[in-house]
């Protein structure tokens, strides 16, 4: 077996320090790049960028989000759609109010919108602790919700309530509205994601990391070393936030297209959640496994009764997929709780040892 | 022992410290100095408010009465990051790692104050970001070596045994290079081998890098060993403070012992 | 450098919407004001029913139980689909009960033994997974229709004093109250009460007292799912029996942390702080902003609470400890 890591010595700390101190992993890693910006576009159907990829990255981005919060710094939120419903319509009030604006600028700047919210809806982080924090993320979720309803101004006054991406292009090809093709709504949130799945991975390598998870393991100790709960939480509130913000602005700008307040709804703010416990707290890779996983789960279930050749009333159906998506949940967890992510892990130290277990 | 060793001037001053939980008085009174470069260890039955006393010196319990003197500030009560930052680290009695994080890991969070870089060059990672990481990981490479930990660097800190744990917290109180060292228990549930590494480290610290060490500790034969001068607590007040062999002859510290052995 | 422009015009009169119209309101019309926190107070003992469920196994096994509202809704969905298939009240009450015994004993079996000592997000998560298995298995035997629940409470309006009150809404008082006080004696003076409470405090000394963990879990767990059943009944009488009554048991969140994870008196008080805030603010301050604020002024309210006693309604202020 190639996985391991014998004869690689490491010879100084900055080798030691890299992302991918392993060369096997690092192949790894350049594969999947080439996948993800060659391979993909070049044979996806436009039904399989529309219905799995797009949205599985957009989700990948905010479960990072999520999971910078909760894995890495362990304040659990159920606000995540909140954060995401100011990022997409940011993005929309900022394409309409400023048609000039490149796109990656406005991505980036619904996600300093988001933040700042996020660091407004952070503060209780500062005075309650575990569920009594996540149950008050959820004022988050519905006032942010109620807010982008009510308040016309926020989608122009459009009669029907709904925010539209307008047609923008970047490079010479239309990249959002309905006339940009899958293709290159895939471009553009493949690079977004990739970079800031990069930027998440070193933030939390780094210093910022530390005092997050730090403040996760023993709040107290971190305290009393030096770590400041105030900024270590504000930062993870505002950071996640950011991300969600981004993910919510390509949820609407490259994958819906057009929205209601609603897509923004409390099942949205699980769906994240989900997706980094099923993938694994603590855990970037593991954002973009458990990302995976719920994005395709739903669409297996809905195609497997035909598969088999069953006819479901599709009511009935819709009934089925949300229990065996219960109990699949409750597998996963009790199976390994640590999430996929570490399953991965598991048997990238067996094969590291393979074929002598000791 | 004091004429061979160089110790300086007052570096702590606690004044007639009183704190209370709602009812119950956990300090009543307290006056002590810790001078720099000793070894001042703060011995006393369980519940006697060694650890309590701790906490009022770092800022996490905020006492009712009395101040605290360090570097030359006179405060009511001190703050957790006040007191970090003006270079008072610690380890405590029941060990608080941050337990999903690596040996390495633990030991960098002490470093957190020193490390200034923001958030921006460390998200791309390059430059001076990088720069400072490195220097800081050199920097914890020496503490794992004067510990004689480097075989578990990498492993989670969660898995180790409790011995090695108590080490590692050891580690991350020295990584901020504290002026006050505060232990509480740093040797307690150790087997004997431990005990002695544990002194070692201790006593190494003091000399090698001259660092005040503020020690609860509740073997006698250690704390004779090892410190300079000894404060005695009982029920939250100072009962004998001097050197230890005045102590150990003080008819309150024999009395408080014994009546402890009859609790 | 006051100027008296329109724009300080404008100000006042928002301020004095804000500030001053409501209360007099309040003073220029007090039975209209009793009514609406009557009505506040009642929906509040609504919420009070969910958040006791939450409460009851929180305290016994440390859970939080996401699925409290799944069990609403299920537990109405089973009483309500025995009795369009004609069984007669009673026994389709005790049908669902028993049913609520069952959902117990496959949760304990099947979910919370294989996770015994794992953190709590995870068991959290795993009640989520239940919440999603109950719904959909619910719907999935009884139908996704709204389902009109009666089980004979009377429910004709009357009048005291010039209020307009609903008879029903003093039944569910009544039965609310009934139950919490069961409760309380349930807890005081059984084995199992006592059993309970010591397991809330230390499962170690639960054990001495000489019941099995297993079956404290089981007992709670189906206390819990029968204070459901109630709960089911009573909105599923108002409302109907329908998916959204798993929603309206989200409300009984800010009770929960109003009230303290661990307080029955703490979940009672805060549904009834909340019903009634609720309202109030709908009513008075409501149509200044749009309206539709309960959605979200539950949470708000409990939020801003806690940024003045962490500890909530009945918490003891604790210092941690190092
Ligand atoms: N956070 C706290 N809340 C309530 N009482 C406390 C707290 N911390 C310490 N105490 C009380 O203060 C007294 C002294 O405790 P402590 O300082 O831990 O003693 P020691 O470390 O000498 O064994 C004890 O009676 C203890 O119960
Ligand atoms: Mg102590």
């Amino acid at each position: 077996m190639l996985y391991r890591e014998s004869g690689q010595y490491k010879t100084s700390y900055t080798d030691d320090q890299a992302i991918f101190p392993l060369k096997q992993d690092r192949w790894l890693m350049a594969i999947a790049l080439v996948i993800a910006f060659v391979v993909i576009p070049l044979t996806s159907s436009e039904y399989m960028l529309e219905a799995v990829i797009i949205p599985f990255l957009i989700f990948a981005l905010a479960a990072i989000g999520l999971n910078l919060l909760a894995g890495y710094c362990g304040q659990i939120s159920l606000g995540t759609g909140g954060f995401m419903a100011v990022g997409g319509y940011t993005a929309y009030k900022l394409t309409t109010s400023l048609p000039d604006m490149n796109m990656i600028i406005v991505f980036l700047l619904s996600g300093v919108a988001a933040a700042f919210v996020g660091i407004m809806f952070g503060i209780p982080s500062l005075r309650i602790k575990g569920f009594y924090l996540a149950v008050a993320t959820l004022a988050a979720q519905f006032f942010l919700q109620w807010l982008f309803n009510k308040v016309e101004w926020f989608y122009n006054y459009n009669p029907s309530g709904t925010i539209t991406a307008p047609p923008r292009e970047m490079f010479g090809f239309v990249v959002t509205g309905p006339h940009a093709t899958a293709e290159a709504r895939y471009m553009i949130t493949l690079v977004v994601v990739a970079v800031l799945a990069l930027v998440a991975k070193n933030l939390t390598r780094g210093h910022i990391g530390r005092s997050w998870m730090a403040i996760r393991d023993m709040d107290i100790a971190a305290e009393i070393i030096g770590i400041r709960p105030l900024h270590a939480k504000l930062s993870a509130f505002a950071i996640s936030s950011f991300y969600c913000g981004v993910a919510g602005s390509l949820f609407v700008f490259t994958w819906l297209g057009s929205v209601e307040t609603e897509a923004f709804n409390i099942n949205l703010s699980f769906q994240v959640l989900f997706m980094v416990i099923i993938g694994g707290l603590g855990s970037i890779l593991g954002s973009f496994i458990g990302a995976a996983f719920i994005t395709a789960v739903p669409i297996l279930l809905t195609n497997a009764p035909q598969f088999f050749g069953f006819n479901l009333p599709i009511d009935l159906q819709k009934h089925f997929e949300v229990m065996i998506f219960g109990v699949l949940i409750i597998f996963f967890v009790i199976v390994e709780p640590h999430g996929l992510a570490r399953l991965w892990q598991i048997t990238k130290e067996k094969l590291r040892l393979w074929p002598f277990p000791y | 022992m004091n004429e061979t060793r160089n110790i300086g001037d007052t570096l702590l001053k606690v004044d007639n410290i009183s704190l209370s939980f709602g009812g119950v008085k956990a300090i009543t009174g307290v006056s002590l100095e810790i001078r720099e470069r000793e070894i001042c260890a703060i011995i006393g039955p369980n519940g006697a408010g060694k650890t309590s006393m701790l906490n009022v010196i770092n800022g996490f319990y905020h006492p009712q009465e009395g101040t605290i003197t360090f570097g030359g500030e006179v405060r009511k009560q001190m703050r957790p990051h006040l007191a970090a930052a003006g270079g008072i680290a610690r380890t405590f009695q029941n060990v608080a790692l941050f337990t999903g994080m690596s040996t390495l890991d633990n030991i960098m969070t002490g470093r957190n104050l020193k490390m200034k870089k923001n958030f921006l060059w460390q998200a791309l990672n390059i430059g001076p970001a990088r720069k400072e990481e490195l220097e800081h990981r050199e920097f914890v490479e020496h503490i794992i070596d004067f510990l004689e930990i480097e075989a578990i660097r990498k492993t989670p800190v969660g898995r180790l045994p409790y011995g090695l744990q108590k080490r590692v917290e050891l580690g991350r109180a020295l990584a901020a290079e504290p002026k006050l060292l505060l232990l509480d228990e740093p040797m307690a549930g150790m087997n004997v081998e431990e005990k002695e590494d544990m002194c070692r480290f201790i006593l190494d610290t003091n000399d090698e890098f001259g660092t005040t060490i503020g020690l609860i500790e509740h073997d006698m034969g250690v704390v004779m060993d090892l410190s300079d001068h000894v404060v005695v607590l009982d029920h939250g007040e100072k009962i004998a403070d001097g050197v230890p062999d005045v102590v150990r002859a003080d008819q309150n510290v024999i009395d408080a012992y014994l009546g402890v052995a009859h609790d | 450098m006051f100027r008296q422009n329109g724009s300080f015009a404008k100000t006042m009169e928002v301020l004095n919407a804000i500030f001053v119209l409501p209360f007099v309101d309040m003073f220029t019309e007090p039975v209209f004001f009793a009514e609406v926190v009557v009505g506040g107070l009642l929906t509040g003992v609504m919420y009070s029913l969910v958040a006791l469920g939450f409460v009851l196994i929180f305290k016994a096994s440390g859970v939080f139980n996401f699925a409290q509202g799944a069990m609403v809704l299920f537990a109405a969905l089973t009483l309500v689909g025995l009795m369009e298939k004609g069984v007669p009240v009673w026994l389709a009450l005790i049908i669902a009960a028993g049913v609520m015994v069952i959902v117990a004993v496959v949760i304990e079996k099947l979910v919370l033994r294989p996770l015994v000592n794992q953190p709590d997000i995870i068991l959290f998560m795993a009640t989520i997974g239940i919440t999603f298995f109950l719904e959909g298995f619910g719907e999935t035997v009884w139908g996704s229709d709204i389902h009109r629940l009666d089980v004979g409470i009377p429910d004709a309006t009357f009048e005291i004093g010039g209020m307009l009150l609903n008879e029903f809404d003093i039944w569910a008082a009544a039965i609310g109250a009934a139950m919490v006080a069961f409760l309380a004696l349930f807890f005081r003076y059984t084995v199992i009460g006592r059993a309970l409470r010591a397991v809330a405090d230390d499962h170690q000394a639960a054990l001495s007292v000489g019941i099995p963990l297993k079956t404290i879990w089981i007992v709670v767990w189906s206390v819990a799912g029968f204070v459901g059943l109630v709960a089911g009944i009573m909105w599923g009488t108002k409302s109907g029996v329908q998916f959204s009554l798993s929603l309206i048991a989200l409300k009984a969140l800010p009770v929960l942390i109003l009230g303290g994870f661990t307080s029955i008196p703490g979940a009672i008080v805060g549904g009834l702080i909340i019903g009634v805030g609720e309202k109030v603010a709908e009513i008075y301050w409501g149509p200044l902003i749009g309206g539709a604020i309960e959605n979200w002024f539950a949470y708000m309210l409990a939020l801003a609470f806690l940024l003045f006693r962490p500890q909530g309604l009945f918490g003891e202020k604790i210092i941690e400890r190092v």
